[in-house]
């Protein structure tokens, strides 16, 4: 699921942040390592830019599955 | 407490019209059944109950009764399971229903369409019924609880689409993360069907995968307005939900069964708008903050690398520098050492020559002719001595040979003496007692021997 993978890639970008710290780690290491951060960061990035604003209202039709329809503000408004 | 008042109160036609007419058991029962059924309908009964019981059939048999006098029902399994609670001897109870007679055995029965409990805290009491039986069956255990997930793509909230829930509810999460899916399954959230209606939205949404999280709720109100939310085919649909599921159920002080089975419990519809998503402007401020993060390391490490280059660049130089000092040195000893050669050679040579001559001294040569000389000497010396000692011992020989030839009785007969002995055994004769006149004897002489016979024996 979606979710899990942006869960996922933002503590594997925490670690990778942790990691280029240790001034142990190989040079080539360190770059792989900033290759891959970067490739993370972008993919949270767009994972937070991608979703689109929709409110729907599920309406169940007569052959039992769900249409949905534009869910009106004044809908609510004057049921309340 | 009779809320219906049967319909007729005078006595029906057909009793009047039939007085003094004999009419049949199955006859009377059909019209007693048909008077009572007609007249007894929808009547309301309050009761202690007692004999209960509910054999495999699902049906409840039970007596109503009060002080002084009871009445048996039946409650049919359609009708026991909409119960809100279980009914139990000695309970007191308010019972909706119609009497039906059964004709066969003439016996007549309230047949129950709804049971409340009496008094106060009976809805309390149900309550508490359903969810020590469901917390018993584990519908409440922490293990069967799913995590929320971290960034819903989409949430579906099931509620009535007309209530200030569901204002507050897309509200929230609108503010929160602009660009959510939401949708919203309306259902009513009390009255008569509201129970199914939202068991029923939740495994609609469930079926067709509507959202990563599912926000069953509704706003604040009293606990028979909340009721559908202690419904237990509410709380069943909520753990079988594949989707995690957020119960917001009126205010922080409302717990319903639907609580305790969702995976997790919002006090009120805003806090489970707020619990099902995070404030988007955070994560776009960690992830930012990471990926610059993420760049300065990088920037940092490099500057170290760098650093740490061109001092090794500096260290080779010095390195290259030194391995020249070397080269010239070595080309120097190189050429010392060939001037050395002839003059270390001399030496040498010199050495092995006296070696030699020391050598040459310590020959054992001298040594072995010395003993050669030694050896002759001693030769010579041991062939004089040996024919001294063989001389010496050759005449002892003789002189031991002269002496044995004076005891040899050859020697003895040459000086004239001789051996008598008998022929006829040969024996040497010493004494005249062994032998006798007529006996031959033969005498052995120097030279030769003579037979001779004895004439007489002296004494």
């Amino acid at each position: 699921m979606g979710e899990k993978k942006f869960e996922n890639a933002l503590k594997e970008l925490e670690q990778i942040v942790e990691q280029l710290e240790d001034s142990e780690l190989p040079l080539d290491d360190a770059l792989k390592l900033f290759e891959k951060g970067i490739k993370l960061s972008q993919f949270c990035s767009a994972r937070l830019d991608d979703a689109e604003q929709k409110v729907e209202l599920l309406i169940k039709d007569a052959g039992g599955s769900l249409r949905p329809v534009a869910f009106d503000e004044s809908d609510e408004e004057h049921g309340d | 407490m009779q809320r219906a008042q049967p319909r007729a109160m005078r006595l029906p036609e057909w009793i009047c019209m039939d007085r003094g007419k004999v009419i049949t058991v199955s006859e009377l029962n059909r019209r007693i059944k048909t008077s009572l059924e007609d007249v007894y309908v929808d009547i309301w009964v309050e009761a202690e109950i007692s004999n209960l019981r509910v054999p495999a059939s699902g049906h409840c048999y039970l007596t109503l009764k009060d002080p002084s006098s009871q009445l048996r029902a039946v409650m049919f399994r359609y009708a026991r399971s909409r119960l809100r609670f279980i009914p139990q001897d000695g309970m007191q109870v308010v019972c909706r229903g119609s009497i039906n007679v059964y004709e066969p055995r003439g016996e007549y029965q309230l047949v129950i369409e709804r049971m409340e409990p009496c008094g106060a805290g009976a809805l309390q009491m149900a309550f508490e019924q359903l969810k020590n039986r469901l917390a018993a069956e584990g519908l409440f255990d922490e293990e069967r609880k799913q995590p929320l997930p971290f960034l819903p793509r989409r949430i579906c909230v099931i509620t009535s689409p007309t209530g200030a829930a569901v204002r507050d509810i897309l509200h929230v999460l609108t503010r929160r993360f602009p660009g959510l899916h939401i949708s919203v399954l309306p259902v009513a959230v009390q009255g008569e069907n509201a129970a199914q209606e939202i068991a029923a939205a939740i495994d609609d949404a469930n079926a067709h995968a509507v959202a990563d999280v599912l926000i069953v709720g509704r706003g604040g109100g009293s606990l028979e307005d909340l009721w559908a939310f202690n419904e237990e085919c509410v709380a069943r649909a909520i753990c079988r939900s594949a989707i995690p599921v957020i119960s917001a159920v009126g205010h922080e002080i409302d717990f319903t069964i639907a609580d305790f089975a969702a995976d997790m419990r919002a006090p009120t519809p805003s806090a489970a708008a707020e619990l099902a998503v995070r404030e988007k402007g955070d994560l776009v401020r960690t992830v930012r903050n990471l990926s610059m993060a993420l760049s300065r390391r990088l920037a940092q490490r490099m500057r170290v690398e760098k650093a740490a280059l061109c001092s090794a660049a500096g260290r080779l130089v010095r390195c290259a520098r030194m391995v020249a000092d070397a080269q010239i040195a070595c080309g120097d000893a190189h050429q010392r050492l060939l001037a050395c050669l002839p003059r270390l050679c001399a030496l040498r040579r010199a050495a092995a020559r006296t070696a030699r001559q020391r050598l040459l001294t310590l020959s054992p040569r001298q040594r072995i002719a010395a003993h050669r000389a030694a050896a002759g000497f001693l030769q010579v010396a041991l062939g004089r001595n040996m024919t001294v000692a063989l001389a010496r011992t050759r005449a002892r020989v003789r002189g031991e040979l002269a002496r044995l030839s004076a005891l040899n009785p050859a020697a003895v007969l040459a000086r004239g003496f001789c051996i008598a002995r008998m022929q006829t055994t040969g024996r040497v004769v010493r004494s005249s007692s062994e032998v006798s006149a007529g006996e031959r004897l033969r005498i052995t002489l120097h030279e030769g021997s003579a037979d001779c016979i004895i004439e007489t024996v002296h004494g």
